[in-house]
């Protein structure tokens, strides 16, 4: 299904935003979610932003104190998914302006709105930033 | 802030007084940052309150205590089963705000067993049908999440109704949704396929990406069925200007590309040039990827992705060099010359600080190991271990164990050197290989003959240093050599060295089952010594007074010579004396030296050890010896560990048996008090005849040969035990497993061992005497003695001050294995490779395919049906699902009365897509079968126009007759071909 869980993550381990493009049961994201960020946030800069996983790859990447974790079969471009990161990033940029962790805490149902709009059962669906804020910006001022 | 926008939304709805007093989500999250209970207390309390407020009859109120429980539950591991009916009641909401709680709410929290999604197929088909497209989004999100097959069933034709949309927005997510709607209820295939494929032909870069994204994944599953639409996808792969639907598209071609030679030749220029051209390292990588996987016969091709591959990995960027060697690791075991040409890049990145990158690099080294170069190899690379960090250092050396002892070592001709390898490999401090290396240790006994000399000596080594038995991870390592040094006492030099070794007093830090085989093993070399002795003293007798007593060692002899032969031969000892030489006053070695001829590994040895048996056993040492293993076990008697304590006994009782009478017929050694004499040795012969069974490799199949007894049941289900025994910890099975001796190879043994090992003697003689030296002044030399063979231009790994400049360390590394690398290098073999023994099946592993999922099977088997059958069926189906189930099954019964004939046409049909046994047939495939019984090669060409056509007509049920009558007609004239359209070839 390409990516399977989007997660964010900040320095201190602690998620911010969990997308899951398949049902797990909270046992089952409990310990994926201690796994993954024990392997991915002890790595520094100058390592590659790939950890293979159980079956499936992790892309990550981190702006500022947040990590941005991307589950994805071993099937997918890594460098697209990084990129799609990079724009995911870019997309909450462009709306919040200058965005942080306390953004994304405190509005997390616009990042779920926005990642709706991207990646839909796994695959990517959108990749224009005005396309992916339009919704929301015709919500916010509804 | 979120909260606050919210609660000005509902504001005017809600009861004020509730909606006052209710915390919002933001207030939640606030609470939880500033929280001084502890985050499990406050959650706790937070709970209850949505318990309460979720009950609530008031819309506003109820949804935000379903967004706090969401919240919780997304972030925090919060249970909100309990909620399920109140996210059914939110969802319902008219209110798109609260809807969206809701539909959040249901994607995240309900699965394929959640009791109330029964009650959500109208609200969904509701809201699928909604005119607001926001809300159609919600329903198409929740349903990609949580579909079942009754929902996919129920709202295929809303689904099928969204596909031609032209509201964009909702149309591209409608497509995302047909892949799970596929994969959960296979027969929507039949109603949505044409619609989906109509979208591969849309202008609008959304919907287009959507599209090729789901043909993507589908055909990933099955590429086969989609092999009709490559020309849709050849021209978007022309066309598209768009990175992303480029890539997907490349993935679909590199699935594509194998089953179809000819769509290869004509797609790989395009993906050449995109990798040329384009700037976005993604889309290169892209084709890179495409290129080594799936277009690796195309010579140009793969030369320019070589190029590309080395450009990735002398990159800054970790992520590109990252890449850059998976991409090498996929091309190597096709073209290794890619890999070699740039082995420097690749070693110098085993000293990366990534151990991700390290481990790729390690990978692509051990692709270049070959049997010439795999003794440098592996040592440069267990220098390299010794200086890495536990973790990889492990990694390195489970590569070199698993490439090593690959197909039954085939890899190796130096048995000596790989034995030793394994003795090293064992001393190096992070090593956590034990089990691995105890299992090779006891296999190449087993296997390998000629190597045991070397093997007793690895064992010995490893035995007698009394600073191995604290480390843990060497245990299991010590069980084998102290298995090995009582298997193979015979080449010994010295066996009460080897006793000594496993009787010391530090074999206490060993666990128990450990232990066990340490005295087994000392019982082993206890008899050997024991029956060298009475050997020994018989043939210094016989060559006093013949008669009786040379008939008897004579007999002796030829049976610990004949090792593994049959029993009997002992219980005819008439027989053998008659048949047997009879030169009166041979000496002990004569004979050996001629009854060696039965067994060749033990010619070179016997002399030597013959030699060294008259200075060693002696009756001082003997009567030594048993007191010492009585000093020994003596305390162990008391031992409470049954595996333990019954060894201990064993050979206690021994002792005791043979004695008394041992020191009597020893003190009147040369009287010739036969009777005393024959009581003790015919004890201590039956011992040593009973351990000198040798022990062969047993095949993996061996226990499915034995007949199952009758009246046992091996099938019954034992779930009950497991729940009974769960927290019983298992006790250590079995450490070695007692094979049967193997016969089959053992007379043929080459010629060649018997010259190697005397070739070898003088060397060993050398190297024995060197590392007695060594033990003496061990302090003077450096640990590890193989580095001197290496070379001189590298340092001993050892060296401490090395450890000061791993910088140096790289280089030296990167130098040396460039130069172990080198191609050319002709493989210098001192020896010729032992025999190694197989068993004619048990070594091959057999690999079972996995079958395919049978949804998989389903949908793709409807998708062929659609592509290459006819699309009359998606316009019936469509109106009525139902309809269409039955006569699916009417299909399937037709199916298996055609099944015997289907299968013999498989063998026909040149391309394996175009027929599946287990796809779903209707009566259209059904006819299709029967003309190709007639004529097997007609059918591919007669479905390619079949399919064609079917595309553009409208689709009717006489229009579907129709285009059987013309799918005939060609029936006589074209020859056999896969389904292809002929514009792209």
């Amino acid at each position: 299904m390409g990516i399977r869980f989007i997660l964010m993550v900040n320095k201190q381990g602690q998620t911010r935003l969990a997308q899951y493009y398949e049902y797990l049961t909270i046992e089952e994201r409990r310990a994926l979610e201690g796994e993954i960020v024990r392997k991915c946030l002890a790595r520094n800069e100058q390592q590659c932003s790939f950890v293979e996983h159980r079956n499936y790859k992790i892309v990550y990447r981190r702006y500022a104190s947040l990590f941005f974790l991307v589950g994805v079969d071993n099937e997918e471009n890594e460098l697209a998914i990084l990129e799609f990161i990079h724009l995911l990033v870019e997309t909450m940029d462009r709306h919040f302006g200058n965005v942080c962790e306390l953004d994304i805490m405190f509005h997390l149902e616009k990042a779920h709105f926005m990642l709706e709009e991207m990646v839909m059962n796994g695959c990517i669906v959108e990749t224009s930033k005005s396309n992916i804020l339009a919704p929301i910006q015709l919500m916010d001022k509804a | 802030m979120a909260g606050g926008v919210f609660s000005s939304y509902y504001s005017s709805s809600s009861s004020i007084m509730e909606t006052l007093f209710q915390r919002t989500l933001e207030d939640l999250i606030k609470g939880l940052r500033l929280q001084l209970i502890g985050e499990s207390a406050f959650v706790s309390k937070a709970i209850e309150e949505i318990r309460r407020e979720v009950k609530s009859t008031d819309p506003h109120t109820k949804s935000t205590a379903l967004q706090k429980l969401s919240y919780l539950a997304s972030l925090h591991f919060h249970d909100m089963s309990w909620a399920a009916f109140h996210v059914v009641e939110v969802m319902s909401s008219s209110r798109f705000f609260h809807k969206r709680i809701g539909y959040h709410a249901a994607s995240l929290s309900f699965h394929d067993d959640t009791p109330v999604l029964l009650l959500i197929t109208n609200q969904l088909r509701k809201d699928l049908a909604s005119t607001n497209e926001f809300e159609v989004s919600l329903a198409l999100e929740c349903l990609s999440r949580i579909s079942t097959p009754d929902l996919a069933r129920d709202l295929t034709p809303e689904i099928f109704t969204l596909l031609s949309t032209t509201k964009i927005l909702v149309r591209k997510k409608a497509i995302s949704v047909v892949l799970r709607v596929f994969a959960k209820y296979p027969d929507a295939v039949r109603v949505c396929f044409k619609r989906l494929v109509e979208n591969l032909d849309s202008s609008d870069p959304q919907i287009l990406a959507a599209v090729v994204g789901v043909f993507c994944e589908l055909a990933s599953q099955d590429p086969g069925s989609y092999l009709p639409l490559a020309p849709e996808f050849y021209r978007i792969l022309i066309d598209s200007k768009n990175n992303w639907v480029l890539i997907k598209v490349l993935k679909i071609f590199a699935k594509l590309a194998p089953l179809e030679p000819r769509l290869a030749k004509r797609v790989v220029e395009p993906i050449c040039d995109h990798m040329r051209r384009t700037g976005a390292k993604s889309l290169m990588f892209e084709c890179i990827r495409t290129v080594v996987s799936s277009f690796s016969e195309y010579e140009s091709a793969v030369k320019l992705a070589v190029v590309k591959i080395r450009e990735l990995l002398v990159d800054d960027d970790p992520n590109l060099k990252y890449l850059g060697l998976q991409a090498l690791s996929v091309i190597a075991p096709k073209h290794l010359w890619a890999v070699l040409e740039n082995k420097e890049v690749v070693i110098k990145w085993l000293s990366d600080e990534d151990p991700n990158i390290k481990l790729e690099s390690l990978r692509l080294v051990m692709t270049m190991v070959s049997e010439s170069n795999v003794v440098e190899i592996s040592r440069v690379l267990v220098n390299f271990s010794l200086k890495s960090g536990p973790g990889f250092c492990n990694e390195i050396l489970g590569s070199i164990l698993f490439t090593c002892s690959r197909n039954v070592y085939e890899m190796i001709i130096d048995f000596d050197w790989y034995v030793s390898l394994l003795g090293e490999m064992s001393r190096i401090p992070h090593c956590q290989k034990g089990v691995e290396i105890e299992n090779q240790l006891i296999d190449i006994g087993m296997r390998v003959k000629d190597v045991r000399p070397e093997l007793l000596r690895v064992a010995r080594d490893l035995l007698i240093d009394p600073a191995l038995l604290g480390n843990p991870f060497l245990h299991r390592i010590l069980a084998a050599a102290a298995w090995v040094s009582g298997e193979y006492v015979e080449f010994s030099r010295n066996p009460f060295e080897l006793i000594e070794a496993l009787l010391q007093p530090r074999t206490n830090l060993l666990p128990l089952s450990v232990r066990a085989v340490y005295i087994h093993s000392a019982f082993k070399v206890l008899i050997f010594c024991l029956h060298s002795y009475i050997l020994q003293s018989e043939s210094i007798t016989s060559s006093f007074s013949d008669n009786l007593v040379l008939g008897v060692s004579e007999l002796v002899l030829k049976r610990n010579m004949l090792e593994g032969s049959d029993l009997t031969t002992c219980e005819a000892p008439s027989a053998h004396r008659s048949e047997g030489f009879n030169p009166r006053n041979q000496s002990y070695e004569d004979l050996s030296i001629e009854n060696g001829g039965d067994r060749t590994i033990n010619d070179g040895q016997t002399s030597t050890r013959a030699f060294s048996e008259k200075n060693i056993f002696t009756y001082e040492s003997i009567i030594n010896l048993i007191n010492q293993v009585e000093l020994a076990l003596g305390p162990l008697t008391g031992s409470h560990d049954a595996e333990l304590l019954e060894r201990t006994r064993h050979i206690l009782c021994f002792i005791e048996l043979i004695k008394g009478e041992i020191t009597e017929c020893l003190v009147q050694k040369g009287k010739t008090l036969e009777s005393e004499e024959m009581k003790a040795s015919k004890i201590i012969k039956l011992m040593s005849d009973a351990f000198s069974e040798e022990l062969g490799p047993v095949s993996v199949s061996a226990q499915q040969r034995v007949p199952i007894p009758e009246g046992l049941v091996l099938k019954e289900n034992l779930d009950d035990l497991e729940t009974i025994c769960a927290d019983i910890q298992v006790p250590p099975s079995n450490l070695f497993s007692l094979g049967s001796p193997y016969y089959g190879e053992e007379v043929g043994v080459s010629p060649f061992g018997l010259q190697n090992k005397e070739e070898s003697e003088p060397s060993n003689e050398a190297t024995f005497l060197l590392t007695e030296h060594r033990k003496l002044h061990g302090l003077y030399y450096l640990a590890s003695e193989k580095n001197e063979i290496v070379g001189n231009d590298y340092p001993p790994a050892n060296e401490p001050k090395l450890q000061d400049n791993p910088k140096n360390d790289t280089e030296d590394l990167v130098k040396l294995t460039v130069q172990s690398l080198a191609t050319n290098k002709k493989p210098n073999h001192a020896k010729t490779r032992p025999v190694v023994v197989k068993l004619d099946e048990g070594d091959l592993v057999t690999i079972t395919a996995k079958r395919p999922e049978t949804k998989d099977d389903l949908v793709s088997g409807a998708v062929r049906e659609v592509l290459l059958g006819s699309d009359t069926r998606t316009a019936t189906s469509q109106s009525n699902p139902s309809d269409k189930s039955s006569s699916k099954r009417k299909g399937k019964e037709k199916l298996n009365v055609d099944r015997s004939e289907l299968k013999e046409n498989l063998g026909d049909s040149e391309t394996p897509k175009q027929e599946n046994p287990s796809s779903r047939k209707n009566k259209h495939r059904t006819i299709g079968k029967e003309r190709r019984h007639n004529s097997p090669g007609k059918i591919g060409k007669e479905r390619e126009e079949n399919g064609q056509k079917g595309k553009q007509k409208s689709s009717h049920r006489h229009a579907r007759h129709k285009a059987r009558h013309r799918a005939d007609a060609p029936l006589n004239v074209v020859s056999q071909t896969p389904v292809i359209p002929d514009f792209l070839l």
